[in-house]
C-alpha cells in the first residue's frame, strides 16, 4: 500500500470511529431535550410539594413518589450494599475453593437475570405470605440487583490493592482482619463508593420489579408494609393514562429521574477522582 | 546472640528455598545477606519475621531464637512487632498522611492518646533522619514524599512500634545514589540500638556498613564470617568469585 492510501484509509477509519462516539451520545441528548420540552411545562415548585391531583384537576405534583423512591433506595441501600461488600471481601480475601467460584457464577448470573423475574421473585417471596404489596418486598427486589454489582467490584477492587500495601501492615505487627479493614478496604473504598452509586443509579429507575411488589400510591405512606409511591411506578401509571396532563407530568417525572440518576453518576466518578489523586 | 538460625529449610510448594541454613546474629550488629537473584536471601529474611509463612504455599522447617526463645512459640502478630521490615519498594499506606503512616502500627493496636502519638511519631522521624524535611507537613499524603524520603518514611514506621530486630529486604534498590548514602548513614546510627540483617545486592553497600556477612548460594549458606575477612580473605571459591564479579 503506498502512503496516500494508507493516510486516506487512516482518515476514513479515523472519521468513522469519530461518527460512532456522536451516535453513542446522541440518544442520551435526544432523550434530555424531549423531556425537557415536552415535559419541562409541569416542572414547578408544586411538582415536588404537592401529591398527585384527580383527573381532571390540573396541577399537582409527584412529591411522595420522589419521597418514595428515596425511602426504597435507602432501604434497598440497607440490606444490599452490607451483603455485597461483605461478600466481596470474603471473594478477594478467602475466596479460593470451589465454593467461591459458584458464588461467582451465581452473582454473574444474577446481574443478567431480567429484573422483572426479581420482581416476581419478591413476590411469591414476600408479597403472598404477606398478603399484600409492600415498600420492603420492592426494596428487597431492589437489593437482589443491587447485591451482584457491589460484590463483584468489591473483590476486583480489593484484589487491585498491592500486595505490598497487605505486607508492610501484616509486618507492623497488625492483626490481619485490621489490616484488611484499616488499610486494604481503605484504599478500596473510593472504587467501592463508586460502585454502591452505580449500583443505586441503576436501581432507581428500575420499574418491572416494582409492579409486583410496591405497586405505588396516591397518597403520603412512610410504612414498609403498606405499598409505596416510586417515581418510575408514577411515570408508568401517567404515561400511559389517556390525560395530557398527566402525560406531561410523566416526562417532568422522568426528567427528574434521570437527573437524578444523573447526578448519582457524577457523584460517584467525583469520588473516583478525589481518592485517586 | 540476639538470633539464631538452626538448621533452617523453607519452602514454595516443592521448590525448596533454603536448606539447612544454620547461623547467629549478635546483639546489635549488622548482618548483610548477599548472593545472586533466586538464592533465597528475601525467603531468609521473611522466615526471620515469619511473613513467609503468610504466602499459601509456603513452609518452614527448623529453629530459629530470639532472645532464648523460639519463634515458633510466638504469636506472629507479636513476633512482627519485635522484629520489623523495611521492604525492597518504599510502601507507605496511599490513604494515610506521613503522621498517619508513622503512627499505623501504634494506632492500628489500639493507642489513642493523641499527643503520645505525635511525640512518637517525631522520635521515629528524627531517628529516621526524615524530621527536619517533613515537620512542616506531616498531614500532607504519605505518597507525596519522593521515593528516598518514602523509604525513610516507612523505616520510621517500622522504628515507632519500637522493635529490637530490624529486617531490611534490598532498602536502597529503587533509590538514587543520594538516598541511598542517607539510608546508608542511618544504619550506621540505628546499630547502637537495633540488631539489623540487610539483603543487598551491592557489595560496596555490605562491606561499608554490615559487622558480618552471609553469601546464600541457591539455597545453601555457602559461607558466613566477620565481613572484612569475607571480603579480603573469603574461604570458599565461591565466595571468592561472586564478590570478585565472576558471576550471579
Ligand atoms: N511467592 C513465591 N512463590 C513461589 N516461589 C517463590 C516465591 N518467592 C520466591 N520463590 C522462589 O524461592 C526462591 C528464593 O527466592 P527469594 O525471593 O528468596 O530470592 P532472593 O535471593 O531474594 O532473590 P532476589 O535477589 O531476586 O530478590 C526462588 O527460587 C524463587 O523462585
Ligand atoms: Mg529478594
Amino acid at each position: 500500500m503506498n502512503y496516500f492510501l494508507r493516510k486516506n484509509v487512516n482518515r476514513l477509519m479515523l472519521f468513522a470511529t469519530f461518527i460512532c462516539a456522536i451516535l453513542a451520545m446522541i440518544p442520551l441528548v435526544l432523550i434530555f431535550s424531549d423531556l425537557l420540552i415536552r415535559g419541562g411545562g409541569a416542572l414547578n415548585f408544586d411538582f415536588f410539594t404537592q401529591l398527585p391531583k384527580p383527573v381532571g384537576e390540573t396541577g399537582g405534583g409527584m412529591a411522595n413518589a420522589i419521597a418514595g423512591t428515596l425511602m426504597l433506595i435507602l432501604t434497598a441501600s440497607a440490606m444490599g450494599v452490607p451483603v455485597g461488600v461483605m461478600g466481596g471481601i470474603y471473594l478477594a480475601e478467602f475466596g479460593k475453593g470451589r465454593f467461591s467460584s459458584w458464588v461467582r457464577f451465581s452473582a454473574d448470573v444474577l446481574s443478567g437475570t431480567p429484573s422483572i423475574v426479581i420482581g416476581i421473585f419478591a413476590y411469591t417471596l414476600f408479597v403472598l405470605p404477606m398478603k399484600g404489596f409492600s415498600g420492603v418486598s420492592g426494596s428487597f427486589a431492589l437489593a437482589i440487583i443491587m447485591i451482584p454489582i457491589i460484590l463483584r467490584t468489591t473483590e476486583e477492587m480489593m484484589r487491585l490493592v498491592p500486595v505490598s500495601l497487605r505486607e508492610g501492615a501484616l509486618a507492623l505487627g497488625i492483626h490481619r482482619w485490621k489490616m484488611l479493614t484499616f488499610v486494604v478496604l481503605k484504599t478500596a473504598a473510593s472504587g467501592i463508593i463508586t460502585a454502591i452509586m452505580l449500583a443505586v443509579a441503576r436501581i432507581a429507575g428500575e420499574t418491572a420489579p416494582l409492579l409486583f411488589t410496591t405497586l405505588g400510591n396516591q397518597y403520603w405512606n412512610f410504612s414498609p408494609l403498606e405499598p409505596t409511591a416510586a417515581l418510575p411506578l408514577q411515570i408508568y401509571t401517567f404515561s400511559i393514562s389517556p390525560y395530557e396532563d398527566w402525560q406531561r407530568q410523566a416526562l417532568a417525572g422522568a426528567f427528574v429521574l434521570i437527573v437524578i440518576i444523573f447526578l448519582l453518576n457524577a457523584l460517584s466518578r467525583l469520588i473516583f477522582h478525589e481518592n485517586k489523586n | 546472640m540476639k538470633i539464631k538460625i538452626e538448621k533452617l529449610n523453607a519452602w514454595f510448594g516443592k521448590n525448596q528455598a533454603l536448606k539447612n541454613v544454620s547461623l547467629a546474629i549478635p546483639v546489635n550488629t549488622v548482618l548483610a545477606v548477599i548472593g545472586p537473584s533466586g538464592c533465597g536471601k528475601s525467603t531468609l529474611v521473611r522466615c526471620l519475621n515469619r511473613m513467609h509463612e503468610t504466602i499459601g504455599s509456603a513452609k518452614w522447617e527448623g529453629k530459629i531464637v530470639l532472645d532464648e526463645e523460639s519463634i515458633a512459640d510466638f504469636d506472629p502478630v507479636t513476633l512482627r512487632r519485635r522484629v520489623g521490615m523495611i521492604f525492597q519498594r518504599p510502601n507507605p499506606f496511599p490513604t494515610m498522611s506521613i503522621l498517619e503512616n508513622v503512627t499505623a502500627g501504634l494506632r492500628l493496636n489500639g493507642m489513642r492518646n493523641k499527643k503520645e502519638l505525635e511525640s512518637i511519631a517525631e522520635i521515629s522521624l528524627k531517628k529516621a533522619a526524615l524530621w527536619e524535611e517533613v515537620k512542616e507537613k506531616l498531614h500532607q499524603p504519605g505518597v507525596s514524599l519522593s521515593g528516598g524520603q518514602q523509604q525513610r518514611l516507612c523505616i520510621a514506621r517500622a522504628l515507632a512500634v519500637d522493635p529490637e530486630v530490624l529486617l531490611m529486604d534490598e532498602p536502597c534498590s529503587s533509590l538514587d545514589p543520594i538516598s541511598t548514602t542517607h539510608i546508608e548513614e542511618l544504619i550506621h546510627e540505628l546499630r547502637e540500638h537495633y540488631t539489623i540483617v540487610i539483603v543487598t545486592h551491592n557489595m560496596q553497600q555490605a562491606a561499608r556498613v554490615s559487622d558480618d556477612t552471609a553469601f546464600l548460594y541457591m539455597g545453601d549458606l555457602v559461607e558466613h564470617g566477620a565481613t572484612k575477612k569475607l571480603f579480603t580473605n573469603p574461604k570458599e571459591k565461591r565466595t571468592e568469585e561472586y564478590i570478585t564479579g565472576r558471576f550471579g
